[in-house]
């Protein structure tokens, strides 16, 4: 039955050469943890992306609840956390995976400098990889401030000061960021926007591209 | 090139050349070893190390509460503020005399733009064929030792951060009332300057609130403080005898919440 419907939707779509595509290729032995303890280090990428998609399930499922405005921000968050079933587990999920995401994405790093993977043919990789690193940083900076509470509106209020600093632009970076000449009801809005809308969808891109290249080009040898 | 005199070919009816060379990956087979397909085969044996990655995760999740503050008030003079720990060297740089005030440019766009700038570029900066990081000892050295700067400022800024937090007048504990108030050691408390900056009722002025500290210090710890000084708190305030310190020690650890 499930066969007959696979035949169907491949005669008309021709979704076999697709996922055969991901499914064939050959992974080789220095990766593959099973075959050298070692080869964990070449896991953490793939771990990063794990914790991102736990990241954008939690987060969907923290957006059915949080709302982005100043009066009821802080009163949403504290409950979902407090008044919800596993709303503390969701909320923890995507707190400590904030964290997390970002030291698997340092390891990750690590691993391709000391490896020297990013070495031709694959420097485009490793600054696409870079521009996710910088845009998880921009969802770390946003994030933060999404609870409402004091450790979120000043560490905001310090972070928009130093980008102000910034000869030339800073003025610019400043009212860009909070949406007026306050870090108030402009910035929390702004940031939730980018937190949820622009930089996830950058992210998606980078990732998308960061993956074809893996792709294209294979994992990098054995040292 | 020995093909500038071969017919051109082109792939249907584009401009894309026929047997163009590309850079197909090399094939696994050159390389000594079991490979294996990537699905099924090789993701569940990295589906087996995400396994041991989610249950410390989750572990994690469990035992540690997501912190949530007050509400924010930005008319909060008192509030300390700090970045979240990703961002903390950064902040810890800014201190720097070279890197703060005037040079202000420094720490925000020099240091930072220099190294980000780098870190984009390093395919380009580093381009000899050598992959192991012994071979290549300048990259690895300046890697290891942005590592170690990294570590030490987040560090610094962390142990900073905490002692800021302890010198700085807390929120009031629940239970006001100062224990043994007819005993000496309250006495020798309000005789020496511990009362100028701790307040006349422990609940702190320009130091920190002493309400409750019997839950959080020992006797001996108290009295390194009192010779020793801490944070903005000179040494040597106390100006009695060291039996009259131990008094007046014995009678702060006395001072507990609930």
């Amino acid at each position: 039955m499930l066969k007959a419907i696979y035949d169907w939707v491949d005669e008309r779509l021709d979704i076999t050469p697709i996922w055969r595509d991901v499914a064939d290729h050959e992974v080789p032995e220095h990766v593959n943890p099973a075959h050298h303890f070692s080869a964990f280090i070449y896991c953490f990428g793939g771990l990063t992306f794990f914790v991102v998609v736990i990241q954008i399930l939690s987060g969907m499922f923290l957006a059915m609840y949080y709302v982005p405005d100043i009066v009821n921000a802080h009163a949403s968050v504290n409950y979902l956390q407090n008044k919800l079933a596993m709303g503390a587990i969701v909320r923890g999920m995507h707190h400590w995976g904030a964290s997390v995401s970002i030291v698997m994405l340092f390891l990750h790093t690590l691993r391709v400098f000391f490896t020297g993977s990013y070495k031709h043919p694959r420097e485009f990789n490793w600054v696409i990889g870079m521009l996710i690193f910088f845009v998880m940083l921009g969802l770390g900076f946003t994030g933060y401030l999404l609870p409402w509470d004091n450790k979120a509106y000043f560490a905001t209020k310090v972070g928009v000061e130093i980008a102000a600093t910034v000869p030339f632009l800073g003025p610019y970076i400043a009212s860009f960021l909070q949406g007026g000449d306050i870090v108030g009801a402009q910035t929390l809005a702004r940031f939730f926007a980018l937190h949820v809308f622009f930089l996830p969808a950058a992210l998606l891109g980078l990732l998308g591209a960061h993956f074809i290249l893996i792709r294209r080009q294979g994992i990098s040898g054995p040292l | 090139m020995e093909k500038k005199h071969e017919q051109v070919h082109y792939v249907g009816d584009s401009r894309v050349r026929v047997n163009r060379e590309k850079m197909y990956p090399k094939d696994y087979s050159e390389f000594p070893g079991k490979t294996e397909a990537f699905l099924p085969d090789f993701l569940l044996k990295e589906w087996m190390v995400a396994v041991v990655f989610l249950v410390a995760f989750m572990t994690l999740v469990m035992t540690e509460k997501p912190p949530l503050g007050e509400i924010a008030d930005p008319t909060n003079t008192s509030f300390l503020p700090v970045p979240d720990w990703y961002f903390l060297f950064i902040y810890e740089l800014l201190k720097f005399n070279w890197a703060a005030g005037k040079f202000i440019v420094i720490g925000t766009l020099g240091l930072p733009g220099i190294a980000f700038t780098a870190l984009l570029l390093v395919p380009w900066l580093d381009r000899s064929p050598e992959r192991r990081p012994f071979k290549r000892p300048i990259a690895t050295g300046i890697m290891l030792l942005v590592l170690v700067s990294i570590v030490v400022l987040t560090w610094s800024a962390e142990t900073e951060h905490k002692e800021q937090l302890e010198s700085a007048p807390g929120p009031t504990p629940e239970n006001t009332k100062v224990i043994g108030q007819n005993e000496q050691g309250h006495k020798l408390y309000q005789q020496n300057a511990c009362v100028k900056c701790h307040g006349e009722q422990l609940e702190g002025s320009n130091g920190p609130s002493l309400l409750g500290i019997g839950n959080r210090r020992s006797a001996d710890y108290i009295i390194k403080v009192i010779d020793e000084g801490k944070g903005t708190m000179p040494a040597g305030m106390f100006q009695g005898s060291p039996q009259e310190k131990k008094i007046l020690a014995d009678w702060l650890v006395k001072q507990k919440q609930k």
